[in-house]
Protein backbone atom coordinates (compact mmCIF):
# COMPACT_ATOMS: atom_id res chain seq x y z
CA UNK A 1 0.00 0.00 0.00
CA UNK A 2 1.92 3.20 -1.05
CA UNK A 3 1.44 6.21 1.03
CA UNK A 4 -0.29 8.61 -1.81
CA UNK A 5 -2.69 10.87 -0.96
CA UNK A 6 -5.97 8.19 -0.55
CA UNK A 7 -8.16 9.26 -3.51
CA UNK A 8 -5.23 9.20 -6.14
CA UNK A 9 -4.28 5.95 -4.44
CA UNK A 10 -7.85 4.54 -4.77
CA UNK A 11 -7.48 5.87 -8.88
CA UNK A 12 -4.44 4.39 -9.17
CA UNK A 13 -5.63 1.24 -7.21
CA UNK A 14 -8.56 0.41 -9.62
CA UNK A 15 -6.87 1.66 -13.00
CA UNK A 16 -4.06 -0.96 -12.40
CA UNK A 17 -6.93 -3.81 -12.35
CA UNK A 18 -7.73 -3.06 -15.51
CA UNK A 19 -6.23 -4.86 -18.56
CA UNK A 20 -7.81 -4.34 -21.46
CA UNK A 21 -6.12 -1.05 -23.27
CA UNK A 22 -9.28 0.24 -24.64
CA UNK A 23 -10.97 0.21 -21.35
CA UNK A 24 -8.41 1.90 -20.10
CA UNK A 25 -8.29 4.64 -23.00
CA UNK A 26 -11.78 4.71 -22.29
CA UNK A 27 -11.33 5.56 -18.76
CA UNK A 28 -8.94 8.31 -19.49
CA UNK A 29 -10.70 10.06 -21.99
CA UNK A 30 -14.14 10.33 -19.48
CA UNK A 31 -11.95 12.22 -17.33
CA UNK A 32 -10.95 14.57 -20.43
CA UNK A 33 -14.13 15.04 -20.69
CA UNK A 34 -14.83 16.05 -16.92
CA UNK A 35 -12.07 18.73 -17.53
CA UNK A 36 -12.90 21.79 -16.51
CA UNK A 37 -10.88 25.28 -16.67
CA UNK A 38 -10.01 27.31 -14.78
CA UNK A 39 -12.94 29.78 -13.87
CA UNK A 40 -12.32 33.42 -14.59
CA UNK A 41 -12.33 34.67 -10.85
CA UNK A 42 -9.04 32.89 -10.54
CA UNK A 43 -7.75 33.98 -14.34
CA UNK A 44 -8.79 35.13 -17.43
CA UNK A 45 -6.96 34.86 -20.92
CA UNK A 46 -4.17 36.13 -21.59
CA UNK A 47 -3.23 33.36 -18.90
CA UNK A 48 0.40 34.35 -16.86
CA UNK A 49 3.35 32.94 -18.00
CA UNK A 50 4.18 32.00 -14.84
CA UNK A 51 1.52 29.73 -14.62
CA UNK A 52 1.82 27.99 -17.93
CA UNK A 53 4.00 24.36 -18.22
CA UNK A 54 6.96 24.54 -20.26
CA UNK A 55 7.42 21.59 -22.80
CA UNK A 56 3.72 20.64 -22.74
CA UNK A 57 3.04 21.27 -26.25
CA UNK A 58 -0.70 21.19 -25.42
CA UNK A 59 -0.48 24.83 -23.57
CA UNK A 60 -1.21 23.72 -20.34
CA UNK A 61 -1.90 25.92 -17.35
CA UNK A 62 -1.69 25.61 -13.45
CA UNK A 63 -2.45 27.42 -10.55
CA UNK A 64 -1.82 25.95 -7.07
CA UNK A 65 -3.92 28.04 -4.61
CA UNK A 66 -3.50 27.46 -0.74
CA UNK A 67 -6.94 27.69 0.93
CA UNK A 68 -7.53 29.39 4.00
CA UNK A 69 -8.37 25.52 5.36
CA UNK A 70 -4.47 24.96 4.92
CA UNK A 71 -5.66 22.39 1.97
CA UNK A 72 -4.51 23.17 -1.80
CA UNK A 73 -7.48 23.79 -4.26
CA UNK A 74 -5.99 23.28 -8.21
CA UNK A 75 -7.06 25.05 -11.61
CA UNK A 76 -5.67 24.23 -14.90
CA UNK A 77 -6.33 25.26 -18.48
CA UNK A 78 -5.23 23.69 -21.43
CA UNK A 79 -5.47 26.02 -24.53
CA UNK A 80 -5.22 22.94 -27.23
CA UNK A 81 -8.51 21.46 -27.62
CA UNK A 82 -6.65 18.27 -28.94
CA UNK A 83 -4.74 18.51 -25.46
CA UNK A 84 -7.25 15.31 -24.51
CA UNK A 85 -4.04 13.61 -22.64
CA UNK A 86 -3.39 16.95 -20.66
CA UNK A 87 -6.79 17.23 -20.16
CA UNK A 88 -7.63 14.11 -18.50
CA UNK A 89 -4.30 14.60 -16.31
CA UNK A 90 -5.76 17.81 -15.15
CA UNK A 91 -9.08 16.26 -14.57
CA UNK A 92 -7.44 13.34 -12.67
CA UNK A 93 -4.99 15.45 -10.50
CA UNK A 94 -8.03 18.27 -9.55
CA UNK A 95 -10.17 15.07 -8.22
CA UNK A 96 -7.90 13.23 -6.69
CA UNK A 97 -5.46 16.25 -5.34
CA UNK A 98 -7.57 19.44 -4.68
CA UNK A 99 -8.27 19.53 -0.60
CA UNK A 100 -4.90 17.64 0.12
CA UNK A 101 -2.58 19.33 2.24
CA UNK A 102 0.71 20.27 1.12
CA UNK A 103 2.70 17.50 2.67
CA UNK A 104 0.22 14.90 1.36
CA UNK A 105 0.31 16.62 -2.00
CA UNK A 106 4.28 15.95 -2.56
CA UNK A 107 3.93 12.69 -2.37
CA UNK A 108 2.64 12.19 -5.74
CA UNK A 109 5.09 9.97 -7.46
CA UNK A 110 7.71 11.44 -9.98
CA UNK A 111 6.78 8.43 -12.93
CA UNK A 112 2.87 9.03 -12.13
CA UNK A 113 2.19 10.37 -15.89
CA UNK A 114 3.79 6.41 -16.93
CA UNK A 115 1.49 4.89 -13.97
CA UNK A 116 -1.59 6.44 -15.85
CA UNK A 117 -1.06 7.07 -19.39
CA UNK A 118 1.52 3.81 -19.49
CA UNK A 119 5.04 3.20 -20.01
CA UNK A 120 5.15 3.71 -23.73
CA UNK A 121 4.52 7.78 -23.11
CA UNK A 122 6.86 9.20 -25.68
CA UNK A 123 9.29 11.70 -24.18
CA UNK A 124 7.51 14.74 -25.36
CA UNK A 125 4.73 13.50 -24.16
CA UNK A 126 6.27 12.57 -20.84
CA UNK A 127 7.58 15.83 -20.37
CA UNK A 128 4.64 17.57 -21.08
CA UNK A 129 2.51 15.25 -18.45
CA UNK A 130 5.58 15.47 -16.11
CA UNK A 131 5.93 18.88 -16.47
CA UNK A 132 2.28 19.60 -15.10
CA UNK A 133 2.87 17.80 -11.91
CA UNK A 134 6.19 19.61 -11.45
CA UNK A 135 4.94 22.37 -11.00
CA UNK A 136 2.06 21.14 -8.46
CA UNK A 137 5.49 19.74 -6.47
CA UNK A 138 6.98 23.58 -7.17
CA UNK A 139 4.30 25.44 -5.93
CA UNK A 140 3.61 23.19 -3.13
CA UNK A 141 6.91 23.08 -1.74
CA UNK A 142 7.11 27.02 -1.78
CA UNK A 143 3.62 26.83 0.31
CA UNK A 144 5.32 25.10 3.06
CA UNK A 145 9.12 27.06 2.96
CA UNK B 1 -9.84 26.57 -51.42
CA UNK B 2 -7.40 25.81 -54.89
CA UNK B 3 -8.30 21.75 -55.60
CA UNK B 4 -5.04 19.66 -55.26
CA UNK B 5 -5.19 19.04 -58.60
CA UNK B 6 -4.27 22.54 -59.69
CA UNK B 7 -1.53 23.51 -57.30
CA UNK B 8 1.11 22.68 -59.37
CA UNK B 9 2.41 19.62 -57.07
CA UNK B 10 4.77 16.82 -58.81
CA UNK B 11 2.57 14.51 -57.46
CA UNK B 12 -0.38 15.44 -56.71
CA UNK B 13 -2.24 12.22 -56.26
CA UNK B 14 -0.42 11.84 -53.35
CA UNK B 15 -2.66 14.08 -51.25
CA UNK B 16 -6.55 13.99 -50.78
CA UNK B 17 -9.04 15.80 -49.88
CA UNK B 18 -11.19 15.80 -47.17
CA UNK B 19 -14.36 15.46 -49.43
CA UNK B 20 -12.58 12.83 -51.49
CA UNK B 21 -12.23 11.11 -47.95
CA UNK B 22 -16.03 11.77 -47.07
CA UNK B 23 -17.15 10.21 -50.60
CA UNK B 24 -14.56 7.26 -49.89
CA UNK B 25 -15.84 5.87 -46.65
CA UNK B 26 -17.08 2.72 -48.13
CA UNK B 27 -14.48 2.12 -50.85
CA UNK B 28 -13.09 -1.02 -49.97
CA UNK B 29 -10.08 -0.57 -51.37
CA UNK B 30 -8.76 2.12 -48.93
CA UNK B 31 -7.68 2.23 -45.18
CA UNK B 32 -8.13 5.35 -43.61
CA UNK B 33 -5.64 5.49 -40.58
CA UNK B 34 -5.37 7.95 -38.19
CA UNK B 35 -1.91 8.79 -36.30
CA UNK B 36 -2.06 11.51 -34.02
CA UNK B 37 0.42 13.22 -30.68
CA UNK B 38 -1.86 12.01 -28.26
CA UNK B 39 -2.31 8.77 -28.31
CA UNK B 40 -6.29 9.02 -26.92
CA UNK B 41 -7.50 11.25 -29.31
CA UNK B 42 -8.47 8.95 -32.29
CA UNK B 43 -10.65 7.20 -29.29
CA UNK B 44 -12.49 10.60 -28.80
CA UNK B 45 -14.10 10.50 -32.33
CA UNK B 46 -12.33 9.37 -35.79
CA UNK B 47 -13.32 9.22 -39.32
CA UNK B 48 -15.68 6.52 -39.41
CA UNK B 49 -13.76 3.46 -40.25
CA UNK B 50 -10.58 4.38 -39.62
CA UNK B 51 -8.32 2.51 -38.10
CA UNK B 52 -5.70 4.01 -35.41
CA UNK B 53 -1.65 3.13 -35.72
CA UNK B 54 -0.35 4.85 -32.84
CA UNK B 55 3.63 5.90 -33.64
CA UNK B 56 5.03 5.12 -30.72
CA UNK B 57 3.92 1.75 -29.99
CA UNK B 58 2.87 0.47 -33.39
CA UNK B 59 6.09 2.15 -35.55
CA UNK B 60 8.26 1.94 -33.51
CA UNK B 61 10.75 -0.89 -32.04
CA UNK B 62 9.68 -1.24 -27.88
CA UNK B 63 13.55 -2.16 -26.67
CA UNK B 64 15.69 -0.24 -29.41
CA UNK B 65 15.37 2.81 -30.62
CA UNK B 66 14.43 2.30 -34.13
CA UNK B 67 11.81 1.37 -36.49
CA UNK B 68 9.38 -1.73 -36.33
CA UNK B 69 11.15 -4.61 -38.11
CA UNK B 70 9.51 -6.63 -41.37
CA UNK B 71 7.73 -9.00 -39.06
CA UNK B 72 5.82 -6.23 -36.88
CA UNK B 73 5.26 -4.42 -40.12
CA UNK B 74 3.45 -7.35 -41.26
CA UNK B 75 1.70 -8.06 -37.85
CA UNK B 76 0.72 -4.35 -38.31
CA UNK B 77 -0.66 -4.54 -41.70
CA UNK B 78 -2.40 -7.98 -40.91
CA UNK B 79 -4.37 -6.24 -37.56
CA UNK B 80 -5.76 -2.91 -39.63
CA UNK B 81 -6.75 -5.62 -42.65
CA UNK B 82 -4.51 -4.25 -45.38
CA UNK B 83 -2.61 -5.85 -48.46
CA UNK B 84 -0.15 -4.70 -50.52
CA UNK B 85 -2.63 -3.34 -52.79
CA UNK B 86 -4.89 -1.31 -50.63
CA UNK B 87 -4.53 2.48 -50.57
CA UNK B 88 -3.42 3.68 -47.30
CA UNK B 89 -5.08 7.23 -46.35
CA UNK B 90 -3.40 8.34 -43.55
CA UNK B 91 -4.22 11.46 -41.50
CA UNK B 92 -3.93 12.93 -37.90
CA UNK B 93 -3.42 16.19 -35.73
CA UNK B 94 -0.93 18.88 -36.10
CA UNK B 95 -1.73 19.36 -39.87
CA UNK B 96 -1.00 15.91 -40.52
CA UNK B 97 2.43 15.79 -38.64
CA UNK B 98 2.27 12.36 -37.00
CA UNK B 99 0.42 11.44 -40.40
CA UNK B 100 2.83 12.28 -42.42
CA UNK B 101 5.63 10.29 -40.18
CA UNK B 102 3.43 7.00 -40.17
CA UNK B 103 3.71 7.74 -44.22
CA UNK B 104 7.25 7.65 -43.90
CA UNK B 105 7.48 4.88 -42.14
CA UNK B 106 5.16 3.18 -44.61
CA UNK B 107 7.67 4.02 -47.44
CA UNK B 108 10.49 1.91 -45.57
CA UNK B 109 8.70 -1.00 -46.37
CA UNK B 110 7.45 -0.18 -50.03
CA UNK B 111 4.06 0.09 -49.77
CA UNK B 112 3.88 3.17 -51.73
CA UNK B 113 -0.08 3.18 -52.44
CA UNK B 114 0.12 5.76 -49.76
CA UNK B 115 -1.83 9.41 -49.33
CA UNK B 116 -2.13 12.09 -46.95
CA UNK B 117 -5.50 13.50 -46.02
CA UNK B 118 -5.27 17.34 -46.94
CA UNK B 119 -5.72 19.55 -43.70
CA UNK B 120 -5.58 16.43 -42.01
CA UNK B 121 -8.08 15.72 -38.50
CA UNK B 122 -9.11 19.48 -37.61
CA UNK B 123 -10.21 20.39 -41.28
CA UNK B 124 -12.14 17.02 -40.77
CA UNK B 125 -13.75 18.57 -37.53
CA UNK B 126 -13.86 22.17 -38.79
CA UNK B 127 -15.92 21.03 -42.25
CA UNK B 128 -18.59 19.02 -39.42
CA UNK B 129 -17.69 15.90 -41.22
CA UNK B 130 -19.03 12.82 -39.32
CA UNK B 131 -17.07 11.31 -36.43
CA UNK B 132 -17.56 7.94 -34.67
CA UNK B 133 -16.31 6.36 -31.11
CA UNK B 134 -16.88 3.01 -32.44
CA UNK B 135 -13.96 1.38 -33.41
CA UNK B 136 -13.47 -0.12 -36.47
CA UNK B 137 -11.93 -4.26 -36.80
CA UNK B 138 -11.45 -5.47 -40.20
CA UNK B 139 -10.72 -8.98 -41.00
CA UNK B 140 -7.12 -10.54 -40.89
CA UNK B 141 -5.59 -10.27 -44.53
CA UNK B 142 -2.30 -11.49 -45.78
CA UNK B 143 0.85 -9.71 -46.10
CA UNK B 144 3.98 -10.34 -46.86
CA UNK B 145 6.50 -7.46 -47.03
CA UNK B 146 9.80 -6.50 -47.94
CA UNK B 147 12.64 -6.19 -45.50
CA UNK B 148 12.75 -2.83 -44.42
CA UNK B 149 15.24 -0.42 -46.80
CA UNK B 150 16.84 2.25 -44.66
CA UNK B 151 18.99 3.04 -47.94
CA UNK B 152 16.84 5.50 -50.13
CA UNK B 153 14.77 7.45 -47.55
CA UNK B 154 16.67 7.74 -44.36
CA UNK B 155 19.73 8.86 -42.83
CA UNK B 156 22.18 7.64 -40.43
CA UNK B 157 24.52 9.75 -37.99
CA UNK B 158 27.74 8.86 -39.98
CA UNK B 159 26.12 9.50 -43.10
CA UNK B 160 25.15 12.73 -41.97
CA UNK B 161 28.92 13.28 -41.10
CA UNK B 162 30.16 12.39 -44.72
CA UNK B 163 27.47 14.70 -45.81
CA UNK B 164 28.64 17.90 -44.49
CA UNK B 165 31.80 17.04 -45.07
CA UNK B 166 30.71 17.16 -48.63
CA UNK B 167 29.26 20.61 -47.82
CA UNK B 168 25.74 19.12 -49.04
CA UNK B 169 23.11 20.62 -47.63
CA UNK B 170 20.54 19.85 -44.32
CA UNK B 171 17.22 21.10 -43.40
CA UNK B 172 15.97 21.78 -40.11
CA UNK B 173 12.73 22.01 -39.58
CA UNK B 174 12.28 22.73 -35.88
CA UNK B 175 11.51 25.94 -34.27
CA UNK B 176 14.02 29.09 -34.29
CA UNK B 177 14.89 28.77 -31.22
CA UNK B 178 15.83 25.12 -31.12
CA UNK B 179 17.91 26.01 -34.07
CA UNK B 180 19.93 28.35 -32.48
CA UNK B 181 19.76 26.40 -29.54
CA UNK B 182 18.57 29.26 -27.07
CA UNK B 183 16.50 26.56 -25.79
CA UNK B 184 19.00 25.03 -23.26
CA UNK B 185 18.65 22.63 -20.15
CA UNK B 186 17.73 24.92 -16.90
CA UNK B 187 18.11 23.65 -13.52
CA UNK B 188 15.07 21.50 -12.58
CA UNK B 189 13.41 21.90 -16.05
CA UNK B 190 13.45 18.41 -18.37
CA UNK B 191 15.45 19.43 -21.61
CA UNK B 192 14.29 17.63 -25.20
CA UNK B 193 16.81 15.49 -23.92
CA UNK B 194 20.06 16.89 -25.51
CA UNK B 195 22.98 18.14 -23.77
CA UNK B 196 23.75 20.52 -26.23
CA UNK B 197 22.08 23.40 -28.34
CA UNK B 198 22.13 24.35 -31.85
CA UNK B 199 21.93 22.79 -35.54
CA UNK B 200 24.09 20.53 -37.64
CA UNK B 201 26.57 22.55 -39.40
CA UNK B 202 25.48 23.46 -43.50
CA UNK B 203 21.79 23.14 -42.38
CA UNK B 204 19.12 25.61 -43.11
CA UNK B 205 16.20 26.56 -41.14
CA UNK B 206 12.50 25.95 -42.15
CA UNK B 207 10.05 25.27 -39.81
CA UNK B 208 7.81 22.63 -40.85
CA UNK B 209 4.92 24.67 -40.36
CA UNK B 210 6.12 27.17 -42.88
CA UNK B 211 5.09 24.36 -45.56
CA UNK B 212 1.21 24.93 -44.35
CA UNK B 213 -1.52 27.01 -44.20
CA UNK B 214 -2.16 28.41 -40.85
CA UNK B 215 -5.74 28.72 -41.25
CA UNK B 216 -6.87 25.22 -42.08
CA UNK B 217 -3.83 22.82 -41.92
CA UNK B 218 -3.67 22.34 -45.87
CA UNK B 219 -0.50 22.24 -47.70
CA UNK B 220 0.66 25.26 -49.57
CA UNK B 221 0.66 25.40 -53.26
CA UNK B 222 3.80 24.34 -55.36
CA UNK B 223 4.67 28.35 -56.25
CA UNK B 224 4.47 29.31 -52.69
CA UNK B 225 6.73 25.97 -51.44
CA UNK B 226 9.01 26.61 -53.97
CA UNK B 227 9.27 30.20 -52.67
CA UNK B 228 10.10 28.95 -49.29
CA UNK B 229 12.59 26.11 -50.35
CA UNK B 230 14.06 27.04 -53.61
CA UNK B 231 14.13 30.60 -53.97
CA UNK B 232 14.89 31.98 -49.88
CA UNK B 233 16.62 29.18 -48.78
CA UNK B 234 18.13 28.22 -52.40
CA UNK B 235 17.53 24.42 -52.53
CA UNK B 236 17.17 22.76 -56.01
CA UNK B 237 15.47 19.43 -56.24
CA UNK B 238 18.48 17.97 -57.91
CA UNK B 239 20.44 18.40 -54.30
CA UNK B 240 21.27 15.80 -52.22
CA UNK B 241 19.19 16.94 -48.80
CA UNK B 242 18.90 15.55 -45.38
CA UNK B 243 16.28 16.70 -43.02
CA UNK B 244 15.63 16.50 -39.56
CA UNK B 245 13.89 17.49 -36.10
CA UNK B 246 13.86 16.35 -33.05
CA UNK B 247 13.66 12.63 -33.61
CA UNK B 248 12.48 12.36 -37.02
CA UNK B 249 8.51 13.49 -36.18
CA UNK B 250 8.55 17.00 -37.56
CA UNK B 251 11.26 16.22 -40.67
CA UNK B 252 8.98 13.40 -42.25
CA UNK B 253 6.23 16.09 -42.69
CA UNK B 254 9.33 18.06 -44.51
CA UNK B 255 10.23 15.30 -46.32
CA UNK B 256 7.01 14.71 -47.40
CA UNK B 257 6.44 18.02 -48.96
CA UNK B 258 10.44 17.96 -50.24
CA UNK B 259 9.32 14.76 -52.25
CA UNK B 260 5.87 14.46 -53.49
CA UNK B 261 4.84 18.20 -53.79
CA UNK B 262 8.28 19.80 -54.87
CA UNK B 263 9.61 16.47 -56.35
CA UNK B 264 13.02 16.63 -54.80
CA UNK B 265 14.49 13.81 -55.79
CA UNK B 266 16.96 12.58 -53.14
CA UNK B 267 15.67 14.04 -49.81
CA UNK B 268 16.63 11.41 -46.45
CA UNK B 269 15.28 11.70 -42.93
CA UNK B 270 17.77 11.82 -40.06
CA UNK B 271 15.66 10.11 -37.78
CA UNK B 272 18.22 10.24 -35.18
CA UNK B 273 18.22 14.08 -35.33
CA UNK B 274 19.26 16.39 -32.33
CA UNK B 275 18.02 13.73 -29.84
CA UNK B 276 21.06 12.62 -31.29
CA UNK B 277 23.39 14.55 -32.86
CA UNK B 278 23.38 16.86 -29.46
CA UNK B 279 24.13 14.22 -27.08
CA UNK B 280 26.72 12.67 -29.20
CA UNK B 281 30.81 13.24 -28.31
CA UNK B 282 32.80 15.09 -31.11
CA UNK B 283 30.59 16.26 -33.50
CA UNK B 284 30.30 19.21 -34.93
CA UNK B 285 27.57 22.05 -33.93
CA UNK B 286 26.81 25.54 -35.20
CA UNK B 287 24.88 27.98 -33.37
Amino acid sequence: MSNYPKKLNDFLDNLSIIKDQQERINILIDCADKFKEVPPEIAKRPFPEENKILFCESGAYVWTNLQQDGTVKLYFAVENPQGISAMALSSILDITLSGETPENILKIPDDLANKIFGESLSMGKNMGLTGILQKIRRDVKNFLD
Amino acid sequence: MIDIMDRGYSNPSALVSTEWVADHLNDKSIRIIESNEDQLIYSTGHIPGAVHVDWTTDLNDQVRRDYLDRKAFQTLMIRIGVTPATTVIFYGDKSNWWACYAYWVFQLFGHSNAKIMDGGRLKWIDEKRELTRDISNYPKTKYLAPERDDKKIRAFRNQVLKHINKKNKLVDVRSADEYTGKRLHMPEYPNEGSLRGGHIPNAKSIPWATAVNTSDGTFKTAKELSEIYEKENKLKPTDNIIVYCRIGERSSHTWFVMKNLLGFKNVRNYDGSWTEWGNLVGVPIEK
